[in-house]
């Protein structure tokens, strides 16, 4: 089996690019470009130092003593919440913005929810001194002052997106009317792996340098390689796809895939993508996807801003299909209750949607010679008042 | 052949016009078709609304989602179209995104086309490729026309591509843009529109983005062989509602 994407874009019966005409020439030329682009020397040698220096890469593989005790079991936990910016997001962002600028465009556009991936880009424009247009739902603004704020800070120019839900899918389809407008000067840099192809393979091998580390990060620690299992939240999920890359085709690794239940599967309020979606096409790719009977998209719920996606993106959702993954639901409650969890036992506040991931250690078992690798996809700073409201700290 | 291809053999500028079904009100789709007919219109395109139309500004958009709080569906759409051959007899173009009719079954939703009587489909997110791999024989089986888009950045290559593959008309978008973001043909139109006449491609192409009154009707026309008229005639529905569509069509007739 194939876990990877195919000629023709498609993962499995998941992918492809479903795109107006208007977009053709620009993902036509990033389909041709961007697998030579990324083996140039010259790409490769600027990405790993920015990488290296600017993001502060690698980003420690660190053994969770006090969490391993507690759970019975080796808990590593893959540090992303420490890269600078505060979560895995620059990793692509800092790969798609060398991207841009080989392909001659000057002119940045983005989508964001909770304003990570908005942080991310406006920080690598402000590096390479770009025009940065960001995306975000009227709603999500409201909910997200500070990081509007940060991206004002670095130069970027934040639009509201008024339509429909006003959220996430939106701030989507705003970003992509804006590249229907503008096809010469600009790129869009999406933040997940989700999108038309070339985006889901291409924002995953940027991410992929996660799962590269842990690999001889846990050979110094563990004498091999593979781990039992790696665990990460997925969304549209870009952290997912960089943290099982190197192990989809290693069957000793156990995949696990954390969906954000919200206030339970079946509450109607949900974004457990796998269970509730059906196939579909959403902003140019076809997965899974949350709808009704009669096609039409639905707004997902999540306590977390970054999971509440209405798709998964197609990796992952040929990954659920073929049972490569097991895709385990996590409730709001679950998810905050193991932020509480981590914070206390090991001194780390993750952000909500890497607690969802730390929740499945309450809900599956493993046994104490298990090596399991947690992706700490993101630092909790930017959901401080959600704790705050939620545990009336 | 089918109403489309009689049509355009007639010795004339076409025009077509977009409206949203299930807008203003969710049962206004015959009576408006009805109206467009009798005031002179060509060739109609009935928008199947959906709730994340990536290709259309504002005012479309609007439509859209207006249509499916007044609970427009696709089964319904059919419901209303029933009928429609008794009162109209000018080609009728479903124009939608893809997933709405993934979701109702693409072979059943060409049947039921084919039993009401629509021509032909536009569906601006299903590409070229995914058509002639999957998609093709099916609409071809219920006698239905496949129109696809080109675009001022379409390279000729792809062009002779879609022109090979089309067997109607070529919907030219007029300039990278969504749906209603513009106003009135510059140069750079001018220069576009007479790069594809000179092609001289099998199929005629009909120009739809940025027509919204009698001028630049009559602009686009001039090497096209019809114009498509969509936001602007959104407008004027929201304004207006529909009692006088006449009064809009004349408008863009006057010459």
């Amino acid at each position: 089996m194939n876990y990877n994407v195919d000629d023709k874009g498609y993962y499995g019966e998941f992918g492809g690019a479903f795109i107006p005409e208007m977009l053709y020439p620009n993902v036509e030329n990033l389909r041709q470009q961007y697998l030579k682009i990324m083996a140039e020397p010259s790409f490769k040698e600027e990405f790993d130092q920015l990488l290296k220096d600017y993001v502060g890469r690698p980003s420690p593989l660190y053994f969770a003593k006090r969490l391993s005790q507690e759970y019975n079991t080796k808990i590593y936990l893959k540090r992303e919440d420490l890269n600078h910016t505060g979560a895995h997001k620059v990793n692509n962002t800092i790969g798609q913005i060398l991207m841009a600028k080989r392909l001659g465009k000057s002119r940045i556009i983005a989508e964001t929810g909770a304003g990570q991936h908005g942080v991310a880009t406006a920080t690598v424009c402000a590096l390479m001194g770009m025009e940065c247009i960001v995306y975000m739902g009227e709603i999500d603004i409201a909910r997200q002052a500070p990081n509007v704020a940060r991206m004002k800070m670095l130069g970027a120019e934040v639009r509201p997106a008024l339509s429909g839900s006003k959220t996430l899918k939106d701030a989507t389809n705003e970003a992509i009317r804006d590249w229907i407008n503008n096809p010469v000067d600009t790129h869009y840099i999406i933040g997940s792996a989700i999108g038309p192809h070339p985006y889901p393979d291409m924002v995953t091998r940027f991410q992929s340098v996660i799962s590269e580390e842990i690999k001889w990060q846990l050979k110094e620690k563990e004498g091999k390689e593979n781990p039992d299992y790696v665990i990460a939240c997925v969304g549209g999920g870009s952290n997912a796809a960089g943290t099982y890359y190197h192990f989809l085709h290693e069957e000793e690794v156990g995949i696990i895939a954390v969906e954000a239940a919200g206030k339970g599967v079946d509450s109607g309020e949900s974004a457990a993508t796998s269970v509730l979606g059906k196939m579909g096409i959403i902003h140019g790719c076809k997965t899974l996807l949350m709808q009704t009977a009669d096609g039409q998209i639905t707004e997902p719920y999540s306590i977390s801003a970054g999971l509440d996606y209405p798709g998964v993106g197609p990796m992952h959702a040929h990954l659920y299909k073929t049972g490569r993954a097991e895709f385990i639901p996590v409730t709001d409650d679950q998810a905050m209750q193991a932020g509480m969890v981590l914070s206390k036992l090991e001194g780390i506040i993750p952000a909500i949607e890497s607690s969802h991931a730390f929740a499945v250690l309450d809900t599956k078992k493993f046994k104490p010679e298990d090596v399991v690798v947690i992706n700490l996809s993101g630092r909790g700073d930017k959901d401080l008042n959600t704790y705050i409201e939620y545990f009336k700290l | 052949m089918n109403r489309i291809h009689q049509k355009l053999q007639e010795n004339k500028k076409l025009l077509s016009i977009y409206f949203t079904a299930g807008y203003p009100s969710l049962n206004d789709t015959a009576k408006t078709i009805k109206e467009l007919e009798e005031n002179g219109v060509d060739m109609i395109e009935i928008g199947l609304p959906f709730s994340d139309p990536l290709a259309d500004g504002p005012t479309i958009q609007a439509s859209s989602t207006q249509a499916l709080k007044n609970g427009m569906t696709t089964e319904l759409l059919f419901q209303q179209l029933g009928d429609i051959r008794e009162l109209v007899s000018i080609p009728l173009i479903i124009m939608g995104y893809f997933n709405p009719i993934l979701q109702f079954g693409v072979e059943k939703f060409c049947q039921k086309c084919q039993e009401v009587g629509v021509d032909g489909l536009i569906l601006p997110d299903l590409p070229l490729d995914v058509y002639q791999d999957q998609y093709e024989p099916i609409l071809k089986k219920y006698g239905l026309v496949n129109i696809f888009l080109i675009t001022p950045q379409t390279s000729d290559e792809r062009i002779l591509q879609i022109d090979a593959a089309s067997d109607g008309f070529i919907y030219m978008v007029s300039s990278a843009s969504v749906t209603g973001s513009q106003e009135g043909f510059g140069n750079q139109q001018e220069n576009y529109f007479k790069r594809i006449a000179n092609m001289n491609l099998k199929n005629p192409q009909i120009v739809g983005f940025g027509i919204s009154n009698a001028e630049t009707f009559q602009q686009a026309t001039k090497t096209a062989k019809g114009a498509i008229i969509g936001s602007a005639f959104i407008k004027h529905l929201s304004k207006n509602g529909t009692d006088t569509i006449g009064d809009f069509v004349k408008g863009i007739l006057k010459n």
